[in-house]
């Protein structure tokens, strides 16, 4: 229940977005997201609305920190 | 895409639990607090990687698991009031009250609505503006925030016919309560999604008051494994500190922005978890001035709900002090076509999860 997953924002409108869940596009809220998303952003979903702005490098940071276990 | 494809390499989980096995000296129970890892731990195989001197518990992280019976029997209630349209998650519907689930009330003529987030209710009360539309607020501090957001719309628009029937409750405070009593627990897989909202810092009272490290973990395998090998190096060195291995999703501080609206309108009170009891400061109400979206006024103040089946041990498996296999009615009265208790209801559920993954494994090795 407490599943969040990553979303592509594909349009914008105000607080309102579309977004590109797996495949499907939905209407999603932005409303609540912590930092400011556009077009091309990934964020967090849960429920219907935006719950974080997902950064490419803090999932890079966690990626090699778990590729140092191969050194 | 870089947020979950490259977490599940079999190759990297592996590694990972190699460090772990390297690391590893003594003896360590961990709890996943969340019924999601429970999910991916199993789905993944995560246990038998593992070295024998890691267990993992689940704990409690299964909103519907942990709505008591009473909170359910409320919900039934509202099913009964005339003209009435009740709005809900669609994990809510199995769940057996004294008398029936909210799957067999809608059988029985009741109109229940499966939704999938509270805006969905907002346009229900909306397009039905004689009728009663009663929002199901269930979830932990990843859903409140958006019952919040929905309570604020409704007053905004004027919405008198959007009532809220608020069951959130927030999981910092229950770790806490269960290390008052008797769990046996070395350190936590913090959930990654309540901390999304709420961050990392409501933990530190645990690992700096109770000694518990604390590692707030994503959900695809790398990310499962690398948070039990960051709790296991704590365990190992000493340590008892919060960490972040969810950079990508959670900061330290949380968002704000959710929080706030949080606040605007929840207070805080206590909540009844089942199989925990009352536990104070995990539970949310609507504040006074948005008592006009407030369903409790409409719940029937004598619901007298019944005891939970004998033999089911939802209790002691959601505090972590019994794994599923060892209740007796485990896969023989109890399962997920027939499910006695709440746990082999929500595919979150930590019996639904053993039934479903582990039944081939030996339950020695769990
Ligand atoms: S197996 Fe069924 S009866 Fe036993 S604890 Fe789990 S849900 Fe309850």
């Amino acid at each position: 229940m407490c599943l969040a997953i990553p979303a592509l924002i594909v349009e914008k409108k105000g607080s309102w977005a579309k977004a590109n869940v797996g495949g499907i596009v939905r209407e999603i809220s932005l409303e609540l997201i912590d930092r400011p998303a556009d077009v091309g952003d990934y964020v967090l979903l849960h429920a219907g609305f935006a719950i974080h702005k997902l950064e490419k490098e803090d999932a890079e940071e966690t990626l090699r920190l778990m590729r140092e276990v191969f050194g | 895409m870089r947020f979950a494809e490259e977490f599940r390499s079999r190759e990297l989980v592996k590694s990972i639990a190699d460090r772990i096995r390297q690391k590893c000296q003594k003896q360590w129970t961990l709890m996943e607090f969340c019924g999601t890892h429970t999910v991916s731990i199993f789905r993944h195989g995560l246990k038998s990687m593992l070295p024998d001197g890691v267990k993992l518990v689940s704990g409690p992280g299964c909103p519907v698991c942990v709505t008591s019976k009473t909170d359910i029997d409320k919900i039934l209630a509202l099913c009964d009031i005339p003209d009435a349209i009740v709005a809900t998650y669609g994990d809510m519907m199995k769940v057996p009250g004294s008398k029936f689930t909210l799957a067999e009330k809608r059988a029985q003529g009741a109109d229940v609505r499966v939704i999938y987030s509270s805006y969905d209710a907002i346009e229900l009360a909306r397009e039905n503006r004689g009728r009663k539309v009663f929002f199901i607020g269930i979830g932990f501090e990843t859903t409140a925030p958006s019952t919040a957001a929905a309570v604020r719309r409704a007053k905004e628009m004027g919405l008198q016919n959007f009532k809220v029937l608020s069951l959130h409750k927030l999981t910092p405070p229950v770790i806490g309560a269960l290390l008052e009593g008797d769990c046996a627990v070395d350190g936590f897989i913090c959930p990654g999604h309540v901390c999304s909202i709420i961050g990392a810092k409501p933990l530190e009272p645990i690992a700096s008051g109770y000694g518990k490290p604390c590692v707030v973990a994503g959900f695809e395998p790398g990310d499962v494994m690398q948070a039990i090998l960051m709790l296991v190096a704590q365990l190992e060195e000493g340590r008892s500190e919060v960490e972040i291995e969810y950079v990508r999703g959670v900061t330290y501080e949380g968002n704000s922005n959710a929080l706030k609206i949080m606040e605007e309108v929840f207070d805080i009170t206590s909540s009844e978890w089942r199989g925990i009891g009352v536990v104070e400061n995990t539970g949310l109400v609507l504040r006074g001035e948005f008592a006009d979206f407030d369903a409790s006024p409409y719940v029937p103040q004598q619901i007298r709900s019944e005891p939970d089946p004998p033999g089911c041990k939802c209790g002691d498996i959601l505090r972590g002090e019994m794994l599923p296999p060892d209740c007796p009615l485990f896969g023989r009265l109890c399962k997920p076509s027939s499910p006695i208790g709440p746990c082999m209801v929500s595919s979150e559920g930590s019996c639904a999860t053993y039934y479903l993954y582990a039944r081939s494994e030996k339950w020695m090795n769990l």
